[in-house]
């Protein structure tokens, strides 16, 4: 039935932009940093995101008669993949998110007044959420918007209002924004915020909803899919590590089956995560046949992926005994970024009761 | 040479017009359930037709009964044989993994002796390595073989023997030296031959009431000494290589399959039809969300197949996929039975043989015959210490 969704194709420009992903942020994220960065307000480094600019990363998906690159919203995989997996702070996702749905269903002013910029280093978000805690997007009261990622750090915000009976999106520079807070979110590696919605105008908002809101949900589960497999691959590593240096009894606690059987199961988890994520790459953009095919590979592989990290970390935290109990083991990393994953955009029980609608 | 799509394109007419639906019996999904004669003489006549029309070894070359195409046309054509589900090819140990074994490092001899009879399927083919006391402890197999001019004298037994009352030839790890320095060097493989005196079997009755695996009992039988595979000593690296087809973690077997997949079709189909509690199965929430697990899990085990293609995507650890491939792949077939049975709700109190049965009790026994693939060829068990050990580099267990 969705046989066909299983074919993956890597380009030769993907591969080398992964091997690029996987460098930059392995060299510009390593652990002590991504430690240092909790307690740091901003909570990334400016310096990586200009970079990440130069090198173009912001207009993959944009295209060029915008001032991006125009590639294939597959090709935001590698990038997501690599920042997951070295756990990289940065608000990529937002400022992706943001300028996707201007694409979908901002007007030739909107898109030619913010895509160049949100292409070349100008830090957006988008603010969907409210405190009802709904995953449906398109239908909010508008007044108080909630789970709101890196809202400091940025110059706009792309949020759902509430207009003529209806919801709309709205662009609304940061500046217009009075009342707002941080919030105190599990996952520490981000920067989550609440604001109460200010007054807009009709010039403020997005012509068209419902494309904007679908090109958000599909390419917000896509890259959440792939930072998740990307840091399983990374929690299963950490979690080697200790299982083949730790002695208990006179033995390396990684001979013991008790604790190899489920890492292997966790490795299997992640490895089949893996595939369906870049399987999902292949499909988003793929038109003609059904037009839910996008839809059904990213879901299918975001469910995947979450519940390949959160058991991967659930376990990571077990097997290192007293010590992943600990704050200072990398393990509540991962498990803390898996449970926020969760939290947003759907779980993975809500992703199958989705593809449940799509597929029976 | 033809090209693959044109060969795939025949390939799917001639299955479509030639795969069989006139028979009356218990069609067996694996090669491990074959147990009457009936159904071994229908399952034999089914993969000569498919060698004869080209569609088994097409990539084996043509001096040892191939076709001497590539594996990309072999590859077509089970799938062709997949999407028309076509009986399994019956002979698989021979096809799978006695095949490629002895096309990969068998002298050009027993390739010609060999090879034209396992794809025909004259020459069904049994493996000896299981012994009643000695199952997943592969390397500590005791079955003596003991040299003696040019013959093997043959003293011990083999158990799970797929098979085995029909077979001509058996791939046999037996004990040559018991002094040797550790377990493994005493052991040698053969190709040894089946109808000499002193070998017998007897059927094991398996949990579903029905056969399919027999004991195997040597008394002093004799084989000829040029049966060995390597060189005395070296049985344990021959078995390693054999398992290794086995599991799918080495390519170059004959093609077909061996096992039916259950496609998650099926299962959709089944939580249509089935009354799950007065209502149809597919209404339950519950139902519905494993129903997208199990999808997902199909899909993500053919995902696994394409990536494993793509080097860049594997570079991490090359050789992970086809580890899994059988955990995967049977615990897969054990769950979806499983879970198919709760589908069935009441109905699932029923077995083959009652009319009031849902598809005949179809699920039911695939679900107890899943156990076959779980716990043979190394168990689940096993496999995990092998992914474990071999693909992500822990200590040992034993």
């Amino acid at each position: 039935m969705t046989a066909h969704l299983s074919k993956i194709a890597l380009s030769e420009m993907q591969a080398e932009l992964r091997d690029q992903a996987m460098r930059f942020c392995a060299d510009r994220s390593p652990v002590s940093k991504v430690r240092a960065l909790l307690t740091d307000e901003r909570g990334f480094d400016p310096k990586d995101w200009t970079d990440i600019a130069d090198l173009g990363w912001l207009g993959v998906a944009i295209p060029e008669e915008h001032g991006g690159l125009g590639m294939e919203t597959g090709d935001l995989v590698p990038l997501a993949e690599g920042m997951g997996r070295y756990l990289m702070a940065l608000p990529f996702a937002s400022t992706t998110l943001a300028a996707q749905a201007i694409l979908a269903g901002g007007s030739d002013a909107q898109k030619a007044d913010w895509l160049p910029k949100l292409a070349s280093g100008t830090v957006a978000t988008i603010a969907l959420f409210e405190p009802s805690g709904a995953w449906a997007l398109n239908a909010v009261d508008g007044k108080t918007k909630t789970f709101v990622m890196d809202l400091d750090a940025s110059d706009v915000v792309l949020t759902s209002v509430r207009h003529g009976g209806e919801t709309r999106l709205a662009l609304i520079p940061r500046d217009r924004i009075e009342t707002s807070r941080r919030e105190v979110i599990i996952d520490e590696t981000k920067r989550s915020y609440t604001f109460d919605v200010p007054e807009f105008g009709e010039e403020d908002l997005l012509p068209s909803t419902a494309p904007a809101l679908e090109r958000i949900e599909l390419v917000a589960n896509l890259l959440q899919a792939a930072e998740l497999s990307g840091a399983s691959m990374a929690c299963i590593d950490y979690t080697l590590d200790y299982l083949k240096t730790r002695k208990q009894f006179g033995k390396t606690i990684g001979a013991y089956q008790a604790l190899k059987h489920p890492t292997v199961d966790a490795f299997v988890e992640s490895e089949k995560a893996r595939s369906l994520v870049y399987a999902a790459a292949t499909h988003v953009d793929k038109q003609g046949g059904n037009r839910s095919d996008g839809e059904i590979a990213v879901r299918m592989a975001n469910a995947q992926a979450e519940k390949a990290l959160s058991f991967a970390a659930d376990r990571s935290i077990q097997f290192h005994g007293g010590f992943g109990f600990t704050y200072d083991c990398d393990a509540q990393l991962y498990r803390r970024r898996a449970m926020f994953a969760a939290s947003q955009f759907g779980d993975a029980a809500f992703h199958r009761a989705r593809l449940a609608e799509l597929l029976l | 040479m033809i090209s693959v799509e044109a060969f795939g394109a025949e390939a799917d007419k001639w299955f479509a017009a030639n795969v069989p639906s006139d028979y009356d019996f218990l069609m067996p999904l694996t090669f491990m359930e074959v147990g009457t004669d009936e159904q071994m003489d229908f399952l034999r006549d089914w993969q000569k037709r498919v060698y004869e029309a080209g569609y088994l070894g097409a990539h084996w070359p043509v001096e040892y009964g191939g076709g001497g195409l590539t594996q990309a046309h072999q590859d077509a054509a089970t799938r062709a044989m997949r999407k028309h589900q076509a009986p399994i090819i019956v002979n698989a140990i021979g096809t799978g993994w006695a095949g490629p074994l002895i096309l990969d490092t068998g002298t050009e001899e027993q390739k010609r002796n060999y090879l034209p009879g396992i794809l025909s399927g004259d020459d069904i083919w049994c493996q000896g390595f299981s012994e009643p006391d000695h199952g997943s402890d592969l390397g500590n197999a005791q079955l003596k073989a003991v040299r003696d001019g040019d013959e093997y004298v043959l003293n011990g037994s083999k158990i799970w023997t797929t098979q085995g009352n029909y077979a001509r030839y058996m791939i046999l790890l037996a004990r040559t030296n018991p002094d040797a320095p550790n377990k493994y060097a005493g052991l040698s493989f053969f190709l040894a031959p089946m109808d000499v005196p002193g070998v017998s079997t007897t059927k094991i009755r398996k949990l579903t009431g029905e056969y399919g695996f027999v004991q195997t009992f040597f008394e002093d039988a004799r084989i000829p000494a040029d049966t060995l595979m390597g060189a005395e000593g070296e049985g344990w690296k021959v078995a390693m290589r054999t398992l290794e087809y086995e599991r799918g973690a080495r390519g170059g077997q004959a093609g077909g399959y061996n096992i039916s997949q259950t496609d998650p079709l099926e299962i959709v189909g089944l939580a249509k039809r089935a009354i799950r509690n007065g209502r149809p199965a597919l209404e339950d929430p519950v139902m519905r969300d494993k129903l997208i697990e199990t999808i997902i899990d199909a899909q993500a085990m053919m995902a696994n197949r394409e990536r494993a293609k793509i080097a860049p995507l594997v570079s991490e650890r090359p050789h992970a996929l086809p580890l899994m491939s059988k955990l995967q792949f049977t615990e897969y077939a054990r769950e979806t039975g499983q879970f198919a049975l709760e589908l069935e709700g009441a109905q699932a109190g029923y077995y083959v043989g009652e009319e009031r049965s849902r598809e005949g009790g179809y699920w039911q026994r695939s679900y107890l015959n899943a156990f076959s693939a779980t716990i043979g060829g190394g168990t689940s068990q096993i496999q995990r210490n092998i992914i474990g050990e071999h693909a992500l580099g822990l200590p040992k267990t034993r």
